[in-house]
């Protein structure tokens, strides 16, 4: 296990190294350099040059590289343009807001996922199945900001059952020494906070979770009726289990096998998600953030955002691997 | 390789022109069959009137919307507090900048499936590519080929979009350009692994052993035999592509002003509105959604006529 988590973290080292390859060539492929990204678009061509000397950006491109590349080691992913604060402290201070409405979309997706492919595949034909179906198309045709959009109006807007935007009602005062709002408050003891912080992620999460919900009930669904017609649970019947013991033991552990390996692969699809829904919902997360950055053309928190979702992506998917270990002994002797 | 078996040697030798003749026409049943279940199948029969209804509203446009695209007949008629609704004059009624809410929708109709349609093909083109190469050479193009693939793969797809739409300057035609690179990666890895798996079939060997160059081995028996997953791949990502689009548009990456005619930016547009005039965010997202609906049904259905596993009916 352990030799298994480490050869995939030496694999993620050239990755990673390629990618900042592409990023740093990225930068330079801009209309006007590099000089660009730290000044903005409206830069004078002295303030450019001045810049371009300061920076060293006149020296040859591998000189750069390497040079770039032990900055980044170092922690040091630039300046956003926009707001003056370094890359890497604007990342920090909005990833456990994405982390948190991750969590909560992921929960929102497995949460319904699961039981609905599961029903849908043991009634087979029927209503539920149907609906199953219908739901798991929908999903993934519905663009997550028009859902998000949808999602604000009824309830936020129409019903007022939940706030539109935000993380936390401005006029609460809380602390936050962990930067999750809803643990802060748990930590804190302040319930108030941590349920306002709570009922904020509602709508966003399941905006963000519909998509992945969709593929999980219809991965649930193909695994469960595949598993049930298997020899193993012929014999599990045969031996005179139960029906609950068969159902709950053989049939869905088996199933969720192929539903685990999808789980995993969401973790994309909620990190892409996010900056749409944390856009329509002004969710003051990494994926506005990322936003704000496109919209204004702030290219330093591009790179480095970019650069370290990357980095979080292939941990995340390094642990899903891992932890296929731990569910299926199958996969431990590879 | 295992040890040939004992060959029959063929009476005449086959001519590789006719061999080629041959195959084509097993190609052909594959796709008439694939179309005739297609034809029995509900899903996919909606699937393609969704689709041909939105192609024959983006090509008629000209005729069919009451208005041209950004032009604004009821720029009078919007106050700050109010955005006139439905009328005789404007079925869908009217938005912020006193566009006619149904001439944009089709006009954006075309926008948005030419986006999709040229980006998915841009995807299609450079993965074939990529894929081909890579199944065809095998070794260090290969593995080249596929590093770059699992690079593109690192970030999640629609930051990768972001990037390059950025760098590429806001503009519909990078929007194309930034979707179709995403694309590359899924449809290169699914043509590689699906030449892969055709490595060492009978019909490969029987190609090699009539004496077909390595050339022509891959390109008329090997590719058209494993081209069959990256089309439906292509249908499905056609729907990914009209939403990736709408997103890049959301984010800003598509340019043009606030009238351009385009679902996405309709989208934004309408996103401040939301309180009075929800109808606007409502008509473009209904659009995308059942266009994107449309595309999925087809690519699913395809996919279910071409798979032989269910191919039992």
């Amino acid at each position: 296990m352990t030799r298994l988590i480490l050869r995939r973290l030496a694999l993620l080292v050239p990755t990673l190294l390629g990618l900042s390859v592409l990023l740093f060539l990225w930068v330079r492929a801009l209309p006007g350099g590099p000089a660009t990204a730290l000044l903005g678009e409206r830069a004078t061509p002295e303030a450019v040059e001045r810049i371009n000397r300061l920076y060293g950006f006149d020296k040859p491109l591998p000189e750069q590289y390497v040079t770039w590349l032990g900055q980044l080691l170092q922690g040091n992913f630039g300046v956003s343009t926009r707001t003056g604060r370094p890359v890497l402290e604007e990342f920090w201070s909005r990833f456990p807001a994405t982390v948190e409405l991750s969590l909560v979309a992921l929960l929102v997706a497995v949460g319904v996922g699961v039981p609905l492919g599961y029903l849908a595949a043991r009634r087979q034909g029927q209503v539920v199945d149907h609906a199953a179906v219908v739901t798991s198309l929908l999903g993934v045709t519905i663009p997550v900001f028009f859902l998000a959009f949808l999602l604000k109006w009824l309830f936020a807007v129409q019903l007022g059952w939940f706030p539109s935007a935000g993380r936390q009602d401005p006029a609460m005062v809380a602390t936050h020494p962990t930067g999750f709002y809803v643990l802060d408050g748990i930590l804190t003891r302040e319930w108030d906070a941590s349920w306002d912080a709570f009922v904020h992620l509602v709508l966003p999460a399941i905006a963000l979770g519909t998509i992945p919900l969709a593929i999980i009930a219809r991965i649930t669904r193909a695994s469960v009726i595949d598993v049930q017609h298997a020899d193993y649970v012929r014999t599990a019947r045969a031996k005179g289990l139960s029906g609950t013991h068969v159902r709950s033991r053989v049939i869905l552990h088996n199933a969720m096998l192929p539903v685990s390996t999808t789980i995993g692969l969401q973790v994309g699809l909620l990190l892409s998600g996010a900056v749409l829904t944390e856009t329509v919902f002004a969710f003051p997360g990494v994926g506005k953030f990322l936003a704000d950055a496109v919209f204004n053309l702030d290219y330093a928190v591009l790179q480095g955002f970019i650069l370290l979702i990357a980095v979080v992506y292939a941990l995340v998917n390094l642990a899903v691997d891992v932890s296929y270990g731990v569910i299926d002994p199958r996969m431990r002797t590879r | 390789m295992s040890a040939p078996e004992v060959y029959e040697v063929p009476q005449a030798p086959l001519d590789a022109g006719e061999a080629l003749a041959e195959d084509r026409r097993a190609g052909e049943a594959l796709w008439r069959v694939a179309a005739r279940r297609l034809a029995r199948n509900p899903a996919a029969i909606l699937g393609v009137v969704i689709v041909v209804a939105f192609v024959l509203v983006a090509l008629l446009a000209p005729v069919l919307a009451p208005y041209a695209p950004g032009e604004l007949p009821g720029r009078g008629d919007v106050r700050p507090t109010s955005i006139p609704g439905p009328s005789p004059e404007h079925p869908l009624g009217l938005d912020r900048y006193g566009a006619d809410v149904l001439s944009q929708l089709i006009w954006g109709a075309r926008a948005s499936l030419l986006i999709g349609v040229l980006s998915t093909m841009l995807g299609l083109a450079g993965g074939m590519v990529v894929g081909l190469l890579a199944g065809a050479f095998g070794g260090w193009v290969d593995s080249a080929a596929m590093r770059l693939v699992d690079l593109m793969l690192a970030v999640p797809s629609l930051l990768l979009a972001v990037s390059i739409a950025a760098v590429a300057g806001q503009s519909p035609s990078s929007i194309v350009l930034a979707i179709g690179v995403v694309q590359v990666p899924v449809f290169a890895r699914l043509l590689r692994g699906s030449m892969l798996a055709q490595h060492g079939q009978d019909y490969v060997l029987a190609a090699r052993s009539l004496g077909l160059s390595r050339r022509t081995t891959t390109m008329s028996h090997v590719l058209p035999n494993s081209v069959s997953p990256v089309i439906v791949q292509a249908t499905l990502l056609l729907a990914t592509a009209v939403i990736e689009a709408a997103a890049l548009s959301f984010l800003g990456l598509g340019g043009g002003s606030p009238t351009t005619a385009e679902w996405g930016r309709m989208l934004v547009a309408a996103q401040n509105e939301l309180e009075i005039a929800p109808r606007l965010a409502l008509w473009p997202g209904i659009c995308i959604s059942v266009t994107a609906l449309g595309f999925t049904l087809f690519g699913e259905a395809l996919r279910e006529a071409l798979d032989p596993r269910s191919r039992r009916r």
